[in-house]
């Protein structure tokens, strides 16, 4: 009987040298004349087990990790093919792991578990259902849905999606779009690249249905271009959709229409605000647009644009295939459903999380991510990207919840968490802020552009003790000035990070480290 | 991808009359001759703007506005180095200073044997294994100075293979 043994394909996987384990595994299998089949799954998201190979077996799927490509003759010479656990870097039964188990994965259910472009995974794993759903209701009926699950974007700034998909539903117009942010430029994010890499009919499907519910024939994927391996899964999952009449002009028999694209972004991080994005699209410099007009009412090539992250639309098929009641029953406040958190940076066990909202965020960097990489005692830990705060131990308690996180002058954004151990230079950290800033503007207003080309003058001037308390007061008011002027959250937000550590690491901002 | 030298303006027109069908067609026509070419040569901007009914003007503020695009030739390889927060937490900034010393050049610039150009990025998405570079459409993670070192080692042995 041929075994199955699975080796993961995500962007992770592959920068620890998934590619080469895979090559040696059939090799080895080869040599040794066993039956092997070698498929190439994505990524359970335990990263600190990656790559994780994993073999099939009557009692489930056992777990091997990290492997290095010295490890694999072993791995045969202890029969792992036949299910044995005595390799040193067994870690038994993977749905079994606690890091796994104690999850509630609502959106990342078959990650790693299925091959990301084979279609008959997906439908035999729940794929496709909502859709089916969908197709038995009217627009308005899916968007009602929609609101039921308390849904809110996931893309940073937690609008509810039933809302605005109520405005697109409702604003007049012939040609209305739907566009997925793939753009996720936020260090510490991984969790739309997880989800185009491990599971994107998910995402084809919610697009697809978001199609049905505002009569949308066309949407596009935004996608960056420092995604190469999920850009190539997504063009196969795309070609295969189409093949078997889930995308096109006649999607399920139905008479319904939905075309499907991506589209490359080119390294702005800019892009992913929503509306220099539909700039990009259109085939211009990614400028941010006033707002009003919502892009809901006139957003690509001036027609109803649904702009949703990925993480939004790849909760849809779970809302549509369960009911809307369903999502809404996890979560916390208004904070509705689950969160798909990404432990990154200096952590032990970096990886995705996905929980309830109502978790504290200690819990998550400890139980989770088992404390810091090196060893060294946490010191910081930035939410929500480079636009959000750093907070120090007091605030570590805070629950993972919208609200919440507002209440501290923080914000949870698209849930990536970075940790920082005891080494870092806090005012380093200050000063970068604005240097991204200032790296990645749009240019379109002047606090945003200017101000933060002097941020980083006077973030110097403060570390080399020049006029030290002026230059912290002229701070300040630089801080609510890009605050309060700027036309959206680059710079309005980038202040965030720099007031958190003029607040919880002064004197680290006060004085330069010496090297 | 990056090939040097051979292309023909021919090509260029080949590209854009491919795309310029689909609405808002610059980017993908853009990076579809900065794949062919490797980068986009000043030359083709007055084509890609005749074609498109822009001015040359505009072409060139939206390859200017974008990071990704590129007017110049680049070394055989594009290594880049992750400097964004998460791959700071453990240690890209020594890596980055590790990498400029070794191979003695800025971002932007490109080796004298013509091997390698450095570029920074801001996140390639592999944030819990740091620090991340990108070599071509490679990612590689926990990359150490002595794995880096290793990566380019074999970046200038692919250069010795073509030449
Ligand atoms: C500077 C900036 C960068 C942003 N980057 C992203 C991004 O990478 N991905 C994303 O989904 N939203 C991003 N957003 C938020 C989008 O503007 C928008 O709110 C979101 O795409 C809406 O989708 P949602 O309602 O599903 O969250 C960014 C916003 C700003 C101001
Ligand atoms: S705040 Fe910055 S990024 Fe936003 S519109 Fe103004 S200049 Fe552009
Ligand atoms: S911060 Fe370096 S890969 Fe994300």
């Amino acid at each position: 009987m041929t075994t199955r043994v699975f080796v993961p394909r995500d962007t992770t996987a592959l920068s620890l040298g998934a590619n080469k384990i895979a090559t040696l595994i059939q090799a080895e299998a080869a040599s040794r004349g066993l039956d092997i089949e070698v498929v190439r799954n994505g990524s359970r998201g335990l990263f600190w087990l990656e790559p994780l190979v994993e073999v099939q077996t009557p009692e489930g799927r056992i777990g091997f990790g990290p492997l290095s490509t010295d490890d694999i003759a072993a791995l045969f010479d202890e029969r792992f093919q036949e299910g044995q656990q005595s390799h040193p870097a067994s870690v038994g039964l993977v749905e079994e792991i606690p890091y796994l188990k104690n999850q509630q994965r609502l959106t990342f259910v078959r990650a790693g578990i299925t091959d990301p472009v084979s279609l008959e995974d997906y439908t035999s794993h729940d794929g496709y259902k909502g859709l089916k759903n969908a197709l038995q209701l009217s627009g308005q009926q899916i968007v009602d849905e929609v609101k039921t699950s308390g849904l809110r974007g996931r893309g940073g700034a937690a609008f509810p999606t039933g809302i605005k998909w109520q405005t697109v539903l409702d604003a007049p117009g012939e040609q209305k779009y739907i566009v997925c942010n793939a753009d996720e430029g936020d260090s510490g994010s991984f969790a739309d690249r997880l989800v185009m890499e491990c599971d994107p009919f998910m995402l084809i499907e919610g697009m697809t249905i978001a199609g049905l519910a505002i009569n949308a024939s066309q949407g596009y994927i935004y996608l960056r271009s420092e995604y190469p391996v999920a850009h190539e899964i997504l063009k196969q999952a795309i070609a295969t959709a189409y093949e078997h009449g889930y995308l096109g002009k006649n999607i399920l028999g139905s008479k319904r229409q939905f075309d499907l694209e991506v589209r490359l972004g080119a390294g702005a991080y800019i892009c992913g605000e929503e509306t220099s994005l539909l700039d990009s699209l259109e085939g211009k410099r990614g400028l941010v647009r006033a707002k009003p007009p919502l892009p809901a009412i006139v957003g690509l090539f001036g027609n109803p644009t649904i702009v949703n992250n990925v993480l939004s639309l790849a909760a849809i098929p779970y809302i549509l295939d369960k009911g809307g009641q369903a999502y809404a029953d996890y979560g916390i406040g208004r904070s509705r459903g689950t969160l798909p958190v990404q432990l990154a940076g200096n952590v032990k066990r970096g990886g995705l999380v996905e929980l309830a909202f109502g978790m504290p965020l200690s819990q998550l960097m400890n139980e989770f991510g088992g404390g810091t990489r090196s060893g060294r005692p946490l010191k910081a830990v930035q939410v929500g990207g480079p636009l959000g705060a750093y907070l120090p131990e007091q605030q570590w308690d805070t629950l993972i919840d919208y609200e919440g996180f507002s209440a501290e002058k923080a914000v949870l954004g698209h849930g990536g968490v970075v940790m920082f151990d005891d080494t870092v230079d806090m005012g380093e950290q200050a000063r970068f802020a604005m240097e991204f800033c200032e790296f990645e503007s749009c240019g379109k207003c002047t606090p945003c552009r200017i101000g933060a080309t002097r941020g980083v003058e006077v973030i110097d001037r403060i570390r080399t003790g020049e006029n030290q308390e002026m230059n912290w007061q002229l701070l300040e008011d630089l801080c609510d000035t890009m605050v309060d002027g700027s036309l959206c959250a680059m710079g309005g937000m980038t202040p965030f990070p720099v007031q958190s550590v003029m607040t919880f690491f002064p004197d680290e901002l006060r004085s330069a480290r010496q090297e | 991808m990056t090939t040097s030298g051979q292309w023909r303006m021919e090509g260029v027109r080949d590209i854009i009359h491919g795309l310029k069908h689909k609405p808002g067609a610059l980017l993908p026509i853009l990076h579809a001759i900065q794949d062919h070419i490797g980068y986009i040569p000043e030359s083709t901007i007055p084509v890609i703007a005749e074609e498109m009914l822009l001015t040359r003007a505009e072409v060139h503020g939206v390859i200017s506005f974008y990071h990704h695009f590129r007017t110049h030739p680049t070394g055989r390889h594009i290594v880049e180095i992750c400097r964004a927060e998460a791959c700071q937490s453990v240690g890209s900034r020594a890596l980055e200073k590790h990498a400029k010393t070794t191979l003695g050049i800025d971002f932007a610039e490109t080796t004298a044997c013509g091997s390698v150009t450095l570029e920074p990025v801001y996140c390639l998405g592999n944030c819990a294994t740091g620090p991340s570079v990108r070599i071509d459409a490679n990612i590689y993670g926990k990359v150490s100075t002595t794995r880096f070192d290793e990566l380019i080692a074999d970046c200038r042995d692919a250069m010795r293979e073509v030449s």
